[in-house]
């Protein structure tokens, strides 16, 4: 009844942990099918103008876009020749693990710029996972207010368009990751307020040994660094935007400092004027459904992600399944890249025929410790860039915190006092937090924290992660959907 | 030791939440234990659907009159809490067999009170103008309503709280405590509780706990898909369903069945339900059942072809081989009291079920005989009281 295509190796996403293990799986042999959401590879870190339309993108607005070049041309030469099959434009909205591998349905993406062929079902033995994450965002008054977007958004726009989706910005949040947004902004023409940065950077002295071993990241910040003094992009530390105001879009943001403990200091309140743009990134969220869905052991990871558990391998706790990038840990495009090696070559070794493990046991310790000092300086990172503490005290009740459902810190505040919601799940049973379009993405962190007492448990990122369906799916497209097994209705009765 | 109560209720659920507030009103102290929090269990994993139409002539249909009667007349200036919709039920025949069965079906529900007006095709397009136009006939019943099951298991435990019921959530119940013979209290990962009754309402897992006190209540999982569309301007008024859907929810087969049942949330979502099969507590996605479910919905409802679902859920029915919930006192383990059971109905059932258990409790005459429902009717006197766990000193 199936006529679906089977591959020894399956990889959701072609950022640079799909692209490199895409390329590493193919070049080492095995037949791999690799699909991404977007039109084109590169995924958030290399997004580009579309390439038929602009070929002659020189990676101007990019870091490290040598590295996608390289990667780009092992990808391609490997689609070339047929053992890699690239099916761009679609996404993969349900994946499931049955006895000689995987089965993922995929459907046209909803983001892509035209409608992508492809098959409905694919199947193969080993399954990688590099879904990438999203900005975690944190409500705040007026967050709701057309103007506000996410950080990565408005790099994404900027990125894909050409253009700017505003004249006047201020981005804000915390991490490293704001400053490649403020340098976009300001390189495409448009004026940066401020980028308010909550954290205190005293927090990276501690760490600076271990991130002075990654010369590459360095050397991205100083050129951040030249950006902002040629663009004279006013850098504010401890600063946190607790207001965004405006009758019908952004007009201007209030902020305020923070102290050591990440409360709001009085009195230090101050306005900036003339914005129409706000962008925030409080960290990433990894995208997570498919591992949930799987089955896939998670942790909370340093930044309070919850992220995928796996081994020196990328493995994951499901037999067959790995994960490499944001999902295993949110750290960079650099580490992606080295994580997707890994998990290219693991996947494809555990799929041939013989092994070749001498030949290649002196690669994997290089490595493994490219990827050890990578992931040391992500955790530096993290411990740097908290979240603040005092972020729920920006609230009042009638801020929106879900925006699809309309949900106010209110309701929520109400619910967890009354009907004991004191989990992420049972306010979403509570209040419909979560249930609309974006089914959590974009509340989930923040419903996680207010619904608890310590922060954000485990039990709830879980829950919010958990998504069955990971992008909505016409009824049409259930009605063509194959099996092995016989069906038994009882229409005919 | 934890202060005693009257009544001790294990599982907040619709079913221990009504019980709960019920008993509080008859002046019983109650403490009411959850393993989790509330509703999360089956009571967060279903629709809300209070239905007259799906039932036969029997004492489950008596029960459901008495309960929607509760949601109705007791509760009514509650009812806003949990979004009562007295929105009124329809079922569609496409086929002229599954007609026939209709038709019978309602004849026999009037002769026992029910409102069961037939539909002619004209009349069925007047109230749901979107249905397909392979419907060969319909009935109404203006009496189906709905609740938003997890918001009535909450708002009942608040306010038996208000009345000064206790609650402990994150608490699970190990064992018993017995003296001589009789349950007299529960062993928790919270210490001990002790009570003149302990009231089993752990729905699915009824028959674990049950079997702690060496009684017999073979309550077993039915899992059943729910499907979430995107929000849509009101498309589907009533709570529609095809005709056969009747037969499955008396089936005892353990195979996957389902039929279309389809209806408009406030919210704008469309839920679309559900399929039936016993496979015990598997959580696997069936590709099996939502495509049946698809083809279902979309047969009934022709425009759903084109609408996305945004997720799906499932749940598990607790299921008794009689399809008739247990409800009453265990005279194999005295002092202890059931409540479960209630398959795809708990929710319809469980006010009703609540009120009855309370009126019992205090020793009162229950408005409706609980005797079709007693625990006991699985035998098992044998294994009752004398092999009750010890409790720990
Ligand atoms: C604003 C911003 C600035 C950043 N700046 C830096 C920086 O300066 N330096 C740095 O090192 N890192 C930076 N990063 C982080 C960097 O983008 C990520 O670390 C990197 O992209 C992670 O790579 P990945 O392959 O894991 O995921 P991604 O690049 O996110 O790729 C994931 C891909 O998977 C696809 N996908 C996801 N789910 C599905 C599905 N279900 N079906 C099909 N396809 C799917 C997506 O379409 C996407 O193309 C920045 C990120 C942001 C948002
Ligand atoms: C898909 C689906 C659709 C449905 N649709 C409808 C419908 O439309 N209308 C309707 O009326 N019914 C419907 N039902 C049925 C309804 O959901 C159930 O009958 C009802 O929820 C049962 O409620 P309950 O309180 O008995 O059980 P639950 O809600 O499961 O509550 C039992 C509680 O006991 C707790 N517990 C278990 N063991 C222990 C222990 N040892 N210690 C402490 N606590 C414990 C559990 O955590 C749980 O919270 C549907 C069910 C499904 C699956």
């Amino acid at each position: 009844m199936s006529s679906s295509q089977h591959y020894d190796v399956a990889i959701i996403g072609a950022g640079p942990a799909g692209l490199a293990a895409a390329a590493t799986a193919a070049e080492r042999g095995a037949r791999v099918v690799c699909i991404d959401a977007n039109d084109q590879p590169g995924g958030q870190f290399w997004r580009h103008r579309p390439e038929d339309t602009h070929p002659e993108d020189d990676g101007s607005l990019h870091h490290d876009w040598k590295t996608y070049l390289r990667l780009r041309a092992g990808f391609d030469a490997a689609a070339a020749v047929g053992s890699l099959c690239f099916y761009p434009g679609r996404q993969v909205w349900m994946a499931q693990r049955e006895d000689n591998g995987f089965t993922l349905r995929t459907t046209a993406s909803a983001q892509a710029g035209r409608a992508a062929p492809g098959p409905q079902t694919v199947r193969a033995t080993q399954l990688v996972v590099c879904a990438g994450g999203y900005d975690r965002q944190l409500p705040v008054p007026g967050w709701d207010l057309p103007g506000v977007m996410a950080a990565g958004g408005i790099q994404a726009f900027i990125k894909a368009n050409g253009m700017l989706p505003g004249k006047r910005f201020v981005v804000a949040g915390t991490g490293p990751f704001l400053l490649p947004v403020a340098a976009n902004i300001a390189e495409a023409g448009g004026a940066v307020a401020a980028v308010c940065e909550s954290a205190d950077l005293t927090g990276w002295f501690p760490h600076l040994a271990t991130a002075a071993r990654v010369p590459a990241k360095a050397l991205e910040g100083t050129e951040y660094a030249k950006s902002f003094l040629k663009h004279r992009i006013p850098y504010r530390t401890r600063t946190v935007v607790t207001e965004v105001l405006g009758s019908d879009r952004v007009q201007a943001v209030r902020t305020a400092k923070v102290d050591s403990h990440g409360r709001t200091v009085q009195g230090s309140e101050r306005l900036i004027e003339d914005v129409d743009a706000v962008g925030f990134g409080w960290g990433f969220t990894a995208q997570m459904e498919l591992p949930v869905a799987l089955g896939a052991e998670t942790r909370v990871d340093d930044d309070g992600s919850l992220v995928g558990v796996v081994d020196s391998q990328q493995h994951s706790s499901v037999p067959g399944l790995y994960l490499a990038g944001e999902v295993s840990g949110v750290g960079g495009a650099a580490l992606a890249v080295v994580e997707g090696v890994i998990a290219g070559r693991a996947a494809a070794a555990s799929t041939a025929a013989q092994s070749s493990a001498a030949e290649s046991s002196a690669a994997d310790v290089r490595l493994a410790r490219k990827a050890g000092t990578y992931r040391a300086f992500a955790r530096a990172m993290h411990l740097a860039h908290p979240v603040p503490a005092g972020w729920q005290d920006w609230l009042r009740p009638e801020t929106t915190v879900c925006r699809c459902e309309e949900v106010t810190a209110g309701d929520i505040a109400a619910a967890k006092e009354h009907l004991c919601a004191t989990d992420a799940r049972t306010m979403k049973s509570m209040t419909r937090t979560g249930m609309g379009w974006c089914q959590g993405k974009v509340c989930g962190f923040a419903v996680s924290c207010l619904a608890g007492t310590e922060g954000a448990s485990a039990e709830s990122l879980r829950s919010v992660a958990k998504r069955p369906v990971s992008v909505p799916v016409t009824l049409s497209e259930l009605l063509t959907l194959e099996d092995e097994q016989v069906l038994e209705t009882t229409t005919d009765h | 030791m934890n202060p005693a109560s009257d009544v001790l209720v294990v599982g907040a659920g619709v079913v221990g939440s009504a019980i709960a507030y019920f008993a509080t009103l008859e002046g019983l102290s109650v403490t009411v234990l959850e393993r989790g929090l509330p509703a999360s269990g089956t009571s967060s994993a279903c629709e809300g659907n209070i239905l007259v139409s799906d039932k036969e002539p029997g004492p489950e249909l008596e029960l459901t009159k008495y309960s929607l009667g509760v949601w109705k007349q007791d509760l009514a200036e509650h009812a806003d809490l949990w979004e009562f919709e007295g929105k009124g039920g329809i079922i569609v025949a496409s086929r002229e067999s599954s007609l026939a069965s209709l038709n019978r079906l309602t004849a026999a529900q009037r002769s026992y009170g029910v409102d069961a007006r037939e539909l002619s095709t004209h009349q069925l397009r007047d109230l749901e103008p979107n249905i397909s136009p392979g419907a060969l006939g319909a009935a109404y019943y203006p009496e189906d309503s709905q609740v938003q099951p997890m918001l009535a298991a909450a708002q009942l435990l608040r306010m038996a709280r208000a009345n000064g019921a206790r609650f402990f959530p994150n608490t699970k119940v190990a064992g018993f405590l017995n003296d001589g013979g009789k349950v007299t209290g529960v062993r928790t990962s919270a210490g001990n509780f002790a009570a003149g009754a302990v009231a089993n309402a752990t729905g699915t897992w009824a028959a674990d706990l049950a079997a702690l006190a060496g009684a017999n209540v073979p309550v077993k999982p039915r899992r059943g898909f729910v499907m979430v569309t995107e929000p849509l301007p009101p498309m589907i008024h009533h709570k529609v369903y095809a005709a056969e859907y009747v037969d499955n929810v008396g089936s005892s087969d353990a195979g996957l069945q389902s039929s279309p049942v389809v209806e408009g949330t406030p919210a704008g979502s469309i839920l679309i339900g559900s399929s039936r099969e016993r496979v015990g507590f598997d959580g696997t996605v069936s590709v099996p059942a939502l495509r049946a479910m698809a083809e279902n919905a979309t047969e009934l409802f022709p425009f759903l072809n084109k609408v996305k679902i945004l997720r799906h859920y499932h749940g598990f029915r607790p299921y008794c081989p009689d399809h008739l919930p247990v409800i009453g006192h265990d005279e194999r383990a005295p002092g202890l009291w059931h409540a479960s059971g209630h398959e795809g109905a708990g929710i319809g059932l469980s006010v009703g079920t609540g009120k009855l258990m309370a009126q019992a409790l205090a020793g009162k005459e229950p408005d409706l005989s609980l005797a079709p429902f007693a625990p006991h009717r699985f035998g098992g006197f044998q294994s009752g009281s004398t092999t009750i766990q010890e409790a720990c000193a």
